[in-house]
């Protein structure tokens, strides 16, 4: 370190100008193998993203506002849809969702840093240069006339669009690429979290002593390393038939698109459920805290979330109902999505009888939580309704499924998100985010949510498929269309008011303390924002709220877990 | 109360998180391999033009050389636990010599199919799974065969020790997986598909 040619000149007692603290600051970033500094890369990484993909749906609604616009063109619009949802799904959800594990994972099972820091950086990298490749898209390749080459295949890129013949220039293969590569990186922190929950725990943390928020997390990340890495697989056949000439998905030459369609699912499935069960394991931290009372049937929680994972990756086929299936795999994926309903109402009943009879403070972490319970389980019946296969060759492909996935992707598990952030961002930065702003920001994103996605259900009974360009007038689709704008604007308020919250908060927001929500896990016992080192001495752990038996000496927990 | 063992977990021991982390990749990789193994599967007999699995010859040499390498690389990690450096040493050489025996057998193979046989990744179906597939796998050999050479790198140096079995062994993890792979792409590729 020290002979390296890094901007600190100087003897000991020169301060730095401010230039050079500046460099130095940011390289201590750049540099950083701490998991609490990589969490609030990866965050602030998402959050970014969330910002940019937000504002390509503001395009797309701005587009379908009225009948027959022509805000944006044709071309554009597909890379907008595409970018959308590829921005979403891996540039916002998983890494924000890595982000949270990274931070708190460590922090709550006494652990100084994760099993890999090195991995922890590298994974990190990997994520950020996949997303800046999966941009550098609208300048890159054939230039900057139109558009540039962003992708425009749909995030699920079906064959046999994605060929060479159909999908000239590069806008597919900075699809493939940037995926891959952020891929790696997803790859390599799903590894790292599984081994820290396994190998790092501190004393007396047993498995069934662990917060649930560290039990999904080690489900996820499970799941993670068989969901990921399928979609890699498919791509690089992708890329085969690109580049070197294969016939994976040429139906020409005996390939199959359907086979595609297949592989993508097995990823594209069960990656619904690494991103909700993150923000399972949010709610299963807030409600209980902010319920005052622990939580409901633990082992039942446990059970079921393994449940939800084994579950998962037996049902990518609801997708493809309409592709023309046999009548049994039909049937073999109607039953096999309904069983999802099984372990998640376990979760449902579980957070509700947290609830019930605890002392509420519906701080803002709170409110977005029990507007997440009852969101999805909204999403969860919808889920149903799609399961059957008759109703989904109706719905399939409709506004109608746009709307029940919005309502997983934004009624859960973004809901979810904006409560951790409310709920840990004292522990982050030593500030507590303003309540008041807070306030405003969950009830014009509730409001605008509901504008948006319910009336989303009921273009789709209308008859509105996904991915359209624009629509006629007498199609009596408008007036929902402005309503569905008119949600996305006050959405996008909300998220302006969150934005003005996290900054000015960080500068005048009120000192969180150690434990500003008087919580149980292990995290709200070290210093707001922790030290590198976490813990001065290693904890030992004897109950699953190793706080509350810090606090009440006279009636632990552990007299009456087992 | 006293019923509760307070500090039971007196040998707190978890589990070396070298290991946990290489099942983990084990884990992922074999979802990988699942896929390619799944469309070449898929796609036997599928292939509407161009030479089919019947030109393939058993590479029973190569075979015999791969799976040997497991038990050498497991001589290896027993001799490394034992302090044995230039024990250790011999049988991690024999098993690098293997593994480049292997590959060197793989391109003769390819080189006969792409020459003789006029077979390439483009010319049907049945080369695009074949070259994947069996690409894949060779890919693994090679990315293994960089790291074992590191280790010889280390060794010849002087600076391996029984200190680091661990570590050898959960490298050897990821060598024993390549060659359980490589027995499902030989059952599936040269028994079962030709």
């Amino acid at each position: 370190m020290a002979d390296q040619a890094f901007p600190i000149p100087g003897s000991l007692d020169a301060t730095p100008s401010r230039g050079a603290a500046l460099l130095e600051w940011l390289h201590s970033w750049v540099v950083t193998v701490d998991h609490k500094k990589l969490g609030i890369l990866y965050i602030v990484y998402a959050l970014f993203f969330l910002l940019v993909g937000g504002a390509e749906a503001l395009a797309i609604r701005i587009q379908l506002v009225i009948a027959n616009n022509h805000f944006v063109s044709p071309e554009l619009y597909n890379e907008l849809f595409t970018m959308h949802g590829t921005t979403m799904v891996f540039l916002v959800g998983m890494p924000i969702l890595f982000g949270f594990a990274n931070y708190l994972v460590p922090l709550m099972i006494g652990a100084r840093d994760m099993a890999f820091p090195r991995l922890n950086a590298f994974s990190f990298w990997m994520t950020a240069f996949g997303g800046l490749f999966l941009y550098f898209s609208f300048i890159g390749g054939f230039g900057l006339y139109g558009m540039g080459s962003a992708p425009d295949v749909g995030w699920f890129a079906y064959a046999p669009l994605t060929a060479q013949a159909f999908s000239p220039g590069h806008n597919t293969d900075y699809w493939a690429l940037a995926l891959i590569v952020s891929g790696f990186g997803t790859l390599g922190t799903a590894i790292n979290i599984v081994a820290t929950i396994i190998s790092m725990r501190c004393r007396g943390m047993t498995l069934l002593r662990m917060p649930l928020f560290a039990w999904l997390m080690l489900v996820v990340s499970g799941l993670t390393l068989i969901t990921i890495t399928p979609l890699t697989a498919a791509q690089i056949m992708l890329l085969i038939d690109r580049y070197l000439g294969g016939h994976f998905f040429d139906t020409q030459a005996g390939g199959s698109a359907v086979v595609w369609i297949h592989f993508f699912w097995i990823f594209g499935h069960p990656e619904v459920y690494v991103l909700v069960l993150p923000a399972f394991a949010i709610a299963n931290e807030i409600i209980p805290t902010f319920s005052r009372k622990a939580i409901f049937g633990y082992p039942a929680m446990v059970a079921a979330s393994v449940g939800i994972a084994f579950v998962s990756v037996s049902v990518w086929a609801h997708h493809m109902f309409t592709v023309g299936m046999t009548s049994v795999s039909n049937a073999f994926f109607v039953l096999s999505t309904m069983m999802v309903g099984i372990p998640t109402g376990i979760k449902i009943f579980n957070w509700i009888a947290t609830m019930w009879g605890g002392r509420i403070r519906f701080a803002t972490p709170m409110l977005f939580c029990t507007a997440f319970v009852f969101q999805f389980l909204i999403a969860g019946l919808t889920g149903i309704m799609l399961s059957v296969a008759p109703l989904d060759w109706q719905l399939h492909n409709s506004y109608f499924v746009i709307a029940h996935f919005h309502y997983v992707l934004v009624g859960a598990i973004i809901f979810c998100i904006f409560a951790a952030i409310y709920y840990w961002y004292p522990k982050a930065t030593g500030r507590v985010l303003s309540e008041k702003l807070g306030k405003w920001h969950f009830w014009l994103f509730f409001f605008g949510f509901h504008l948006t996605f319910d009336t989303m259900h009921f273009v789709g009974f209308l008859g509105m498929p996904r991915s359209i360009y624009t629509y006629e007038a007498d199609r009596g689709w408008s007036t929902l269309n402005f309503w569905i704008s008119m949600g996305g604007l006050i959405q996008a308020i909300a998220v302006l008011i969150f934005a003005w919250n996290l900054i000015d908060s960080y500068l005048h927001g009120k000192e969180a303390g150690n434990d500003p929500w008087d919580a149980w896990t292990l995290e709200w016992s070290t210093p707001s924002p922790p030290p590198a080192y976490n813990f001065a001495e290693d904890p030992v752990v004897r109950s699953r709220r190793p706080l509350w038996d810090l606090k009440h000496p006279q009636d632990p927990d552990w007299k009456y877990e087992r | 109360m006293s019923t509760i063992p307070i500090f039971a977990d007196e040998n707190w021991r978890l589990p070396s998180r070298g290991r946990v982390g290489m099942f983990s990749l084990i884990i992922g990789e074999s979802a990988i391999f699942t896929i390619f193994v799944v469309a070449y599967v898929y796609y036997i007999g599928r292939s509407t033009y161009g030479p089919t699995p019947q030109i393939l010859s058993i590479p029973i040499f190569n075979t015999i050389c791969l799976l040997s390498s497991s038990l050498t690389v497991w001589m290896a990690e027993h001799a490394i636990a034992r302090g044995r450096i230039r024990v250790f040493g011999v049988w991690w050489a024999l098993t690098m010599t293997l593994g480049i025996i292997f590959l060197v057998g793989t391109a003769k193979e390819w080189a006969r199919l792409i020459g003789h046989e006029g077979l390439t990744i483009r010319t049907n179906l049945f080369g695009t799974t074949f070259y994947s597939l069996v690409g894949l796998h060779a890919t693994h050999v090679v990315v293994g065969l960089i790291m074992l050479s590191l280790v010889m790198l280390f060794t010849l140096l002087g600076r391996v020790g029984q200190r680091h079995a661990e570590r050898i062994q959960v490298l050897s993890l990821y060598w024993h997986f390549v060659d359980a792979v490589w027995v499902v792409v030989f059952t599936v590729v040269y028994l079962l598909g030709r």
